[in-house]
């Protein structure tokens, strides 16, 4: 793995990171499998890509696809507290929907985003070298939703999103309505979801419709990753936990692409074998350590 | 006078001393390829065999983004990193990861790309114009002349008026084929279908659609549809449905016919290109190439198969015919 290669999978684990944790904030907070973000990642792109290209600014762009993921998973939420669809299903519906209305936003299925402005040249416009200002970018906005998430689960409302996911029964006879609160939350991770699509998009120079397939696997591996190497005690820990294994997962690819013993080179078709291979060892090392110090 | 001499020498020798430094070890070249697909691994062959013939020794770092976008712009990012003397990005998304990966990296790491098996790269971003490439980028398009194609597909058997159009909506080279097939319909006098289906798993089904709504089915480069070929091959022989495909190679599995270009020969031209960029060439004073080497390939056996007689006409122009 060459330096400017482990420099790109950590700008990779960052910006896929906030992705991550809109999927933590689903599937281990709200205890809601949600296969949306395959469809609300390519969303969040093409809301960015159509409107940086018709003459809106970068940041604001990333604001549409925001409030574009949240919207798509309200939809999801609304079909299964309203309607009474498994989440599983009431997802997959929504994702492959969304496919079709990703094409339709780009008028084509794909956007390309070479030579405009994106939100990166307004660092380098600082005299910041551009192979940096990935790093500053996706730090940022990572570092950002990050304290916006512990910040929100710590206030009443986030406490009842909490208390939705812990015990459902206990809040809804203290009056809070369950239904709501899972429509905000699956709303506000598919927001997450979609910004990082955005900045996805804005980093590649394209915003493709196939490029959110893939997402979940990558984010619920990133989140295990994280829970299992970095631990999930407190709100906050498990959160940055959960970037972190974002990091290790894009890490693990960086180190699979560049990996020869001597003469001896894997095939490249072998890729996403050694992927898995690299992020199994991440996850049993803890384990086998902890065996060893109880021996 | 003696000091000018003794510039030019020195420079001469300097200039000598980076001719053999070049030939004494092999050049190394990083290659992102977005996906296995026959095609583009024939094309990989083709590049690889034409600087092999050429006597030219390259060291090579193979990377495959496993059709993952993510992926696709780590590997232009690790292909940076590994300060090849090129690159090589085949099909559009790995091109467009590379182009801005480059155009991002310090310049101490900018490196010459070469792009190939794109349809249409202006529209990709990937160059402005194709006479003058953007600094440090030029490649091969494969751009099919489309209206030759479908002027053949309309002679194979008399009474084409419905053509039915099988691709995926998601792929960027589809969308850009269906459009000018569109284009050409008052010209030539001829009505189209569209089907489309999001993953192979959808192919048999979207092809069953177009089942007694066209007198033919037209199969652009679409790497889904591709993929599934043999589902709709067989719906095609089960309905008397001649089935066309924009790529030679589909008519091995089963395609009537096709007119088109060899993706190997493809390569092959890629390499050319190579080579003049390993010998000093600046990559913006080589216009973005077409390939020229069309050649018709039919298969006898499916068209029978499929209730058509391929036309004595055709047969003799064809360069290969499958029995």
């Amino acid at each position: 793995m060459t330096l400017y290669a482990a420099l790109g999978a950590i700008e990779q684990g960052l910006v896929y990171g906030i992705m991550v944790i809109g999927v933590y904030l689903t599937f281990r907070i709200l205890d809601f499998p949600d296969l949306t973000v395959d469809g609300s990642l390519p969303l969040g792109a093409a809301i960015s890509a159509v409107a940086i290209t018709s003459g809106i600014n970068p940041f604001l762009s990333l604001l549409f696809a925001l409030a574009g993921g949240f919207m798509a998973g309200m939809v999801t939420a609304f079909l299964n507290t309203k309607f009474k669809i498994l989440h599983l299903l009431a997802s997959i519906l929504t994702m492959i929907a969304l496919y079709s209305i990703n094409i339709r936003i780009m008028s084509g299925p794909n956007v390309a985003l070479l030579g405009v402005d994106t939100v990166f040249d307004s660092v380098t416009r600082l005299g910041v070298p551009s192979h940096y200002a990935g790093l500053i970018i996706f730090g940022g906005f990572a570092l950002l939703v990050l304290f916006f998430i512990i910040w929100f689960l710590s206030t009443e409302l986030g406490q009842a999103v909490l208390a939705t996911g812990d015990n459902p029964q206990m809040i809804r006879s203290l009056g809070v309505n369950t239904g709501t609160i899972i429509i905000l939350g699956v709303g506000l991770s598919n927001g997450l979801v979609a910004l990082s699509g955005a900045l996805v998009a804005q980093n590649q120079g394209a915003a493709d419709v196939g490029m959110g397939i893939g997402t979940i696997v990558a984010g619920l591996a990133s989140v295990i990753i994280g829970e299992t190497v970095f631990g999930c005690r407190t709100m906050g820990r498990a959160f940055t936990a959960a970037l972190l294994g974002s990091i290790v997962y894009r890490l693990a690819i960086a180190l699979a692409l560049g990996l020869e013993f001597g003469t001896f080179r894997f095939n490249p078709s072998d890729l996403n074998l050694i992927t898995a291979l690299l992020v199994i060892g991440a996850l049993i090392t803890p384990n086998l350590k902890k065996r060893l110090i109880q021996r | 006078m003696k000091k000018l001499l003794t510039a030019a020498l020195l420079f001469t020798i300097i200039s000598l001393q980076g001719v053999f430094g070049f030939a004494a070890d092999a050049a190394t070249i990083s290659v992102s390829q977005f996906v296995e697909h026959p095609a583009l691994d024939a094309v990989l062959l083709g590049f690889q065999d034409y600087l092999k013939e050429k006597g030219i020794e390259v060291k090579y770092n193979i990377h495959n983004a496993q059709a993952n976008m993510g992926t696709a712009t780590q590997i232009a990012q690790q292909m940076i990193g590994e300060k090849a003397d090129l690159l090589v990005a085949i099909a559009t998304p790995s091109a467009q990861t590379c182009v801005q990966s480059l155009s991002k990296a310090p310049a101490y790491l900018k490196r010459p790309l070469l792009f190939t098996a794109v349809t249409d790269p202006v529209a990709a971003g990937l160059v402005k114009d194709l006479q003058q490439p953007d600094p440090g980028i030029t490649g091969v398009s494969d751009l099919l002349p489309i209206e030759e194609h479908i002027k053949m597909v309309l002679s194979y058997k008399s009474g084409i008026k419905k053509l039915g159009l099988l691709y995926n909506a998601g792929e960027a080279n589809s969308k850009a084929t269906i459009a000018s097939i569109k284009a050409l319909r008052d010209k030539l006098g001829f009505e189209t279908v569209e089907a489309t289906a999001s993953k192979t798993a959808d192919v048999y089904q979207a092809t069953k659609s177009l089942v007694g709504r066209v007198d033919a089915i037209f199969i652009p480069t679409d790497n889904t549809i591709i993929s599934a070929l043999e589902s709709v091959i067989k719906v095609g022989v089960q309905n008397k449905l001649p089935i066309f495909a924009a790529d030679v190679d589909s008519v091995k599995r089963g395609a009537v016919a096709a007119m088109g270009f060899d993706y190997y020969k493809h390569g092959y031209q890629t390499g050319a290109i190579a080579e003049r960029i390993l010998k000093g060439e600046k990559p913006e004073t080589i216009p973005v190439q077409f390939q020229e080497d069309l050649q018709l390939h039919i298969n006898a056996k499916y068209s029978e198969q499929m209730g058509v007689t391929p036309p004595e006409a055709l047969l003799k122009k064809a360069t290969k015919v499958y029995q």
